[in-house]
């Protein structure tokens, strides 16, 4: 039934919008207060997914591994700003792009002699492998509906820290004037290992949720990395808002395109034709997006910096 | 020459120029001024194209130039010195001279010759060096300049392009006394072969240079004159000067 | 002249190595060419230009495949399909530069990025030509004459493209338009201010940067008769950027350099094992690019003024 495969997609789409979220408001945050392009934020997602899924294993539970992925990821994080990256603030992007590409060399190396080149198992947890009935009679994986349950809590708190607390005052000043927050006696360096931190949290959180679904290997952080700065491109770097609405919009264009062009192709193209025109123009839909969005709009849907 | 109609622009809330009108006749030096925050570069950014006019329009020599790209002004004759200096820091005197030079003789679309093989545009550029005062510096790395000399040469790299009208915009900032008298000589040899619009707050300079004077204030003329009439004007001594112009 | 004697040395290096009966260096020095003509196009737009590009890849990888598809499908003369992949290539600048250069700063280098990913995602996804696996072609291209499939000639057809390639480019940056390019590097505002249109400049520069990548991508699919989907990666470009910056950045030379060094070193670490470090961790072979990783830290962090301060370095027009 087509209703029931557009609300399946939609869902889906949902799914990885949120989870997008996680290394987007992360990402955009670094950028919008450090001014700093991390290239390695990606490696904190893998690095999360390796943590999870060897915490599982050690504890043999899904949700006591979680927790200590998150803050084991935090503080890599946390030591990876401190010892490296706030040498880099200030820096020309150049610099800051060839630095953080050159750890994420050195973050897949680390990893694979760590934990091998062999992709890692990581298991959704037993109480979460079967399916859910929703309102309507659609059967759907319990498993998904938890990760978006868990992104739209996260989204929520996240939205609340930024908007309803000093943190999150300090953050949107930092956000869209640095020296300001800085002559206002805010404590920097502090602020910015923190922000640092949470941002490694969350990627370590999607990793941990999007593991099961998509492999646990070397190079992982790579490919959603992309996605992640398409979001912020079309979300306005340093908003947390665009970030938000980018990651939906990336979300469900991307995983709806899949789904449906191959089919839509197969309409009035031959099918040997539709299956490879289907899944090329899909790969190619956010990038035409991005590329829609910054023609109306240069610097994103919600730039924070005026 | 150059004529605008009710020129304005602002920024988010805050307007900086607002519905200025005024016209620089062909071979006079029409000097603006006004305090600080006045508008006076904003005008300046206006009329050279780097920054888009809300409403009003530009003319110069007949033609409308208000949505002309900044580059196509130079072509058309008009060019623009910065308040903040702006050169090619780390080329030599003349490779900056000798680029503004290129700038306006034949295309830069070549490929193949060694543009240092064309002494025409070396020899333009060492008498604009000479004009400027700097001959003697033709060799020095931009940055190495003295503080007025980098100024001379950022009027020298307007002067390259063979304009018919220069924009100065406070060329004597951040100079001492010699340096001044220095940059008003080169000015006042200057106005022989084009007719410049400056901006200044230097008011020995304006009143020993200016045909006429333009008193901006919150982005508004509020008067146009000789400079006789503006020292006297007393609108332009309530909203700006005060003990400047009567000393 | 100095670069003579480089390609002196460079021609008659083969000829050593099959005396020596070793032609495996001779195909792995023509692999490093290769990259050098690679690097030094991306330190066209990057170096000369400033612009920063991380999606040179697109155009490496492009006109491999472009060569690779045509030869698949029986079209394999050097005179045709080596022009059609530069073709291609510079087409593909010029779109891409068009939309991308409009933009500024960082919003540029996540742009190209996007758009090299894009087309990255359209050859994986073309099933009929390897998709994931790659690309095997049936052979190298055909000249008409001689044979290309033999190392030594190939060798020699690869330096002598080497060579022309860093003619014109040294030609090119003396030239008017050379000027203006750093110029624009050095200025663009004031570029624009005495009236050079700088969009167009810098969008030349990009296609014509493009272009040379193309042709380093046909030679690379030429080298091994495969086309890997990984040359469109932006992981490559990023090694681009590595020789470039290892090489120095805005030099003639720098591309060449760089990709001797980063190759050199790679093959070092992977061939030879040395022994104590072996005893320290026997596996340390594996990790090659570990030691490329630091190597890149160190000089990104420790250079004083960051990587813009290589740019001072540079001799000037």
């Amino acid at each position: 039934m087509p209703a029931i495969l557009l609300l399946e997609q939609s869902l889906n789409g949902l799914q990885f919008g949120l989870m997008l979220f996680l290394l987007a408001a992360g990402l955009t945050l670094v950028f919008g207060i450090m001014d700093m392009i991390n290239l390695a934020h990606g490696s904190l997602y893998m690095i999360g997914a390796y943590f999870m899924a060897s915490f599982a294993q050690m504890t043999g539970s899904f949700w006591l591994g979680l927790p200590l992925a998150l803050v084991a990821t935090a503080i890599v994080g946390a030591l990876l700003e401190i010892s490296l990256l706030r040498r880099l603030y200030g820096r020309d992007h150049l610099t800051q792009v060839l630095a953080t590409f050159a750890i994420i060399l050195i973050a897949n190396e680390v990893v694979r002699i760590a934990w091998g080149s062999q992709p890692m198992m990581l298991n959704t947890p037993a109480e979460l492998t079967g399916p859910v009935t929703l309102p309507g009679g659609m059967q759907y994986a319990s498993y998904r509906l938890a990760i978006i349950a868990v992104g739209a809590v996260v989204a929520i708190l996240l939205y609340l820290l930024v908007t309803k607390t000093r943190v999150g005052m300090l953050v949107r000043a930092g956000a869209s004037n640095r020296e300001m927050a800085i002559a206002m006696g805010v404590d920097i360096r502090r602020l910015f290992t923190a922000v640092f931190a949470l941002g490694a949290a969350l990627c370590a959180l999607a990793g941990a949720m999007l593991g099961p679904i998509f492999a646990v290997q070397v190079g992982m952080g790579e490919n959603i990395l992309i996605l992640a700065f398409v979001v912020i491109v079309i979300g306005g770097i340093g908003s947390i808002r665009g970030a938000f609405v980018g990651s939906l919009l990336v979300g469900i264009v991307d995983t709806s395109g899949r789904a449906f062009l191959p089919l839509f192709f197969g309409v009035f193209l031959p099918p040997q034709l539709a299956s490879a025109a289907g899944p090329a123009v899909a790969s190619v839909l956010i990038y035409l997006l991005m590329a829609v969005v910054l023609y109306f709009r240069p610097q994103g849907l919600f730039p924070a910096r005026g | 020459m150059l004529e605008l109609r009710g020129v304005s622009k602002r920024f988010g809330g805050v307007v900086a120029t607002d519905d200025v009108t005024l016209e620089v006749t062909k071979g006079e030096l029409h000097a603006v001024i006004g305090p600080n925050g006045a508008g006076k570069t904003t005008l300046i950014g206006q009329v050279s194209g780097v920054l888009a006019t809300d409403s009003g329009r530009i003319i110069f020599n007949g033609a409308d130039i208000t949505l002309l790209p900044a580059h196509a002004r130079v072509a058309a004759g008009l060019a623009r010195s910065y308040q903040i200096t702006s050169i090619f820091r780390r080329f030599t005197v003349l490779d900056n001279l000798a680029l503004a030079v290129q700038a306006r003789s034949g295309s830069s679309f070549r490929f193949w010759r060694p543009a240092h093989a064309e002494r025409a545009l070396f020899d333009e550029a060492r008498a604009i060096a000479a004009e400027i005062g700097l001959s003697a510096r033709l060799d020095a790395v931009a940055a190495t300049l003295a503080h007025g000399e980098q100024r001379a040469l950022e009027v020298g790299l307007a002067l390259a392009t063979r304009p018919q009208l220069v924009l100065l915009d406070e060329p004597m900032a951040g100079m001492g006394p010699q340096e001044s008298q220095a940059m008003i000589a080169l000015i006042a040899k200057m106005r022989e072969r084009v007719t410049v619009l400056l901006v200044e707050h230097d008011m020995d300079a304006v009143f020993r240079l200016a045909n006429r004077i333009s008193v901006l204030v919150n982005g508004r003329v509020i008067a146009t004159g000789a400079p006789a009439q503006i020292r006297a004007d007393a609108e332009v001594r309530k909203a700006y000067l005060g003990e400047e112009l009567a000393a | 002249m100095r670069a003579i004697a480089v390609f002196l040395l460079l021609a008659i290096f083969p000829l050593v190595m099959q005396a020596m009966d070793n032609l495996f260096y001779v195909s792995f020095a023509s692999r490093v060419l290769i990259y050098a003509i690679a690097a030094t196009s991306l330190n066209l737009v990057l170096g000369y230009g400033g612009m920063v590009s991380f999606g040179h890849a697109a155009f490496f990888g492009g006109g491999a495949f472009v060569v690779g598809i045509l030869a698949v499908e029986g079209l394999r003369s050097v005179w045709l399909a080596w022009p059609i992949a530069i073709a291609v290539a510079a087409l593909a600048a010029l779109v891409i530069g068009a939309m991308s250069l409009r933009t500024r700063g960082v919003y540029f280098i996540m742009i190209t990025l996007a758009f090299a990913q894009m087309i990255y995602y359209i050859f994986v996804s073309l099933k009929a030509y390897g998709g994931d696996d790659g690309l095997q072609m049936p052979g190298r291209s055909t000249l008409g004459f001689g044979r290309l499939g033999n190392d030594l000639v190939w060798y020699y057809v690869v330096l002598a493209l080497l060579a022309a390639v860093l003619y014109a480019m040294h030609r090119l940056v003396h030239s008017r338009f050379g000027r203006v390019i750093a110029a624009i590097r050095e200025n663009e505002a004031r570029a624009e201010a005495i009236g050079f249109p700088v969009y167009r400049y810098k969008l030349l520069c990009f296609v014509i940067a493009g272009g040379i990548g193309g042709l380093a991508g046909a030679l690379i699919a030429n080298q091994s008769s495969y086309v890997s989907p990984s040359l469109l990666h932006w992981i490559q470009s990023g090694t681009l950027m590595i020789m470039v910056i290892l090489g120095g950045v805005g030099t003639l030379w720098g591309g060449v350099i760089g990709a001797a060094v980063l190759l050199g070193l790679e093959h070092l670490i992977a061939d030879y094992r040395i022994g104590w470090l072996a005893k320290l961790a026997p596996n340390y072979q594996d990790h090659a690019g570990l030691a490329v990783g630091i190597v890149l830290l160190t000089i990104v962090m420790l250079a004083p003024e960051g990587i813009a301060g290589f740019f001072g370095r540079r001799r000037h027009a």
